[in-house]
């Protein structure tokens, strides 16, 4: 590697495009963001303008974050998407352990079956589904053939945790794979001749080595389901929104967009907080690195 | 003792135990159900009810026909195109950038880099619209002619996009060979001619691959572009959601197919593009 200064001009003509780009299109637009979430509407001869704004008002926009209604729907955001990764994880470590043990050149075949699908449209996918879990969908129509009545399995919390699995799973099971491909498997030969039980090699070897990819997948599928909106439209319904439902009211409908600047930022922190937490696990793990 | 095991019963064969077969062939099943029942109903004739009436191509005749459906797959189409290109030569730039050089405040720069592919997506719509409506560039982009409207929803896909082409190229550039780029300098050649004709073949799967990634995730925005399309400038993926949420439509369904289809072929080349033995490592 060699310093920036030993060639300027290639140093320069390669950071520029990039590095504007990033300003112009991404670091800019969070700026507007942070400033517009500090601001209120503007009042016109006594009237509440639609679209100009006095810019650094106050924090009237957080404090109006923490009214129990909206506090109420971060939690069930923050519960739901728990429980999707944890589904995630609980399906995906078996898949990734399956995929890992079998024959070399089944491999990536396998692996490619799991993945295909996270590549196709995230609306098509959904749409997919609704017309699965529909009332009168395929899981529905064979339940009737058995003589089972039409279980409610969407526009509810069924739904939309099952949504968010169905779209988020690969994210789990590539970060798996990629550890516990990477595991001794002599330390499972090893743990298995000493007399420990299939059972006790799990959870004293093969869990806490394969740890960081645990940590690296829980992170993938988390995040994105924090910011969820669409699964939990189409799925859910307005009974169950989540936080993203509520920042694209303010942006479409409810059109009040210095609060619903406030909330993507909230979000934003929040994500940042996960990743806080996974870099502090991170360097304190003794687990095979991803 | 492991000899007198018979295949496939070893304790580390856990590829041969039936329950994990078992697990493995169920998500197989709801993972790709859903498609299959989406791909098969395109072929369906249209009935309100959700059932199978009989094999037609009629759906796909009328999603040819819906002039707002096929400019709408036609302007996602362009935007995926569009921002392909620039999300891979500036993805590659920086990839090649931090690769070579050494320079204060390199962590800092890798972080803002790796930014937009952490940051939840309607955070990036959310700012993409004010971004566009503050500065006027929403309303002053419309009025231009056909592929240059799509300038206000173009740059935001490409956006998250190069930082993801600059990690798949990034990843192959570590397997190089420094002291090819030392040997073709030593030899006269210009950092131009280095650079064309040593690193860029070097790189070449790379590309390709971080350009499929690119165009598939361009493709694949709905998030970003739901919030910052106007009126003209629909793309595929938010004309489906309004479509959807007016009733089911197999005319839908054809459209879908098609992007599937166009979604899969670009993913299949890519990973054959990535796979460890053509990787040259």
């Amino acid at each position: 590697m060699e310093d920036w200064k030993t060639n300027r001009n290639v140093f320069w003509t390669l950071a520029t495009p990039g590095t504007l780009w990033l300003i112009a299109f991404f670091l800019v637009p969070l700026a507007f963001l942070f400033v517009l979430s500090f601001s209120s509407k503007a009042m016109i001869d006594g009237q509440i303008s639609i679209n100009q704004y006095d810019y650094f008002s106050g924090l009237t926009n957080y404090l109006r974050s923490f009214n129990p209604d909206i506090v109420s729907i971060f939690i069930r955001t923050l519960w739901w998407s728990a429980l999707a990764t944890l589904a995630c994880l609980i399906i995906a470590y078996p898949i990734a352990f399956g995929i890992c043990f079998a024959p070399d050149r089944w491999r990536p075949l396998l692996l490619m079956l799991i993945v295909l699908p996270f590549w196709i449209n995230l609306l098509i996918r959904t749409y997919a589904l609704m017309a699965v879990l529909r009332d009168n969908g395929l899981v529905n129509s064979a339940l009737g053939a058995v003589g089972l009545g039409p279980l409610p399995l969407m526009n509810n919390t069924f739904g939309v945790i099952f949504g968010l699995v169905y779209v988020y799973m690969p994210f789990m099971v590539l970060p798996l794979y990629a550890t516990i491909e990477r595991l001794d498997k002599s330390f499972l030969e090893a743990s298995l001749d000493l007399g420990g039980t299939q059972f006790q090699t799990f959870r004293n070897i093969t869990l806490p080595l394969t740890m960081p990819g645990i940590v690296t997948g829980v992170v993938l599928v988390f995040i994105p389901c924090l910011g969820t909106f669409l699964t939990s439209e189409l799925l859910g319904g307005t009974s169950s929104w989540m936080i993203g439902n509520v920042i694209q009211s303010q942006f479409g409908p409810a059109n009040d967009w210095p609060f619903g600047s406030a909330l993507s930022l909230l979000l934003m922190y929040a994500t940042f907080a996960v990743l806080a937490v996974r870099a502090f696990l991170s360097r304190n793990s003794k687990g095979v690195d991803v | 003792m492991a000899a007198l095991l018979k295949p496939g019963q070893g304790p580390l064969d856990y590829g041969k135990r039936r329950w994990l077969r078992a697990v493995f062939v169920a998500v197989l099943v709801m993972l790709y159900t859903p498609i299959l029942v989406l791909i098969a109903y395109s072929f369906n004739i249209q009935n309100r009810g959700g059932i199978w009436k009989g094999f037609t191509l009629e759906n796909y005749a009328k999603a040819w026909h819906n002039s707002d459906l096929m400019s709408a797959l036609l302007n996602s189409l362009s935007i995926a195109f569009i921002s392909t290109i620039f999300a891979t030569v500036i993805g590659a730039m920086v990839a090649v950038l931090l690769w070579r050089f050494r320079f204060p405040g390199k962590a800092a720069y890798e972080g803002a880099m790796a930014l937009p592919i952490v940051i939840p997506e309607i955070c990036m719509g959310v700012a993409m619209l004010l971004f566009y409506a503050r500065t006027g560039m929403m309303t002053g982009m419309t009025h231009l002619p056909w592929p240059l409207n799509l300038g206000t929803p173009s740059p935001s896909p490409t956006s998250p996009c190069f930082p993801f082409v600059a990690v798949v190229v990034r990843s192959r550039l570590v397997g190089f060979n420094r002291q090819l780029e030392e040997a073709s300098k030593d030899l006269g050649a210009s950092e131009w001619q280095t650079f064309t004709r040593i690193l860029i073949p070097y790189m070449m799967p790379g590309l390709v691959a971080g350009a499929l990634l690119a165009f598939t995730l361009s493709l694949d925005d709905f998030v970003i572009t739901f919030f910052t399309s106007g009126p003209e400038t629909v793309t595929f993926p938010v004309k489906i959601y309004s479509m959807v949420k007016t009733g089911v439509k197999y005319e839908v369904n054809a459209a879908s197919t098609i992007l599937i289809v166009i979604t899969i072929v670009a993913t299949v080349i890519a990973m054959k593009l990535q796979a460890p033995d053509k990787a040259g490592h």
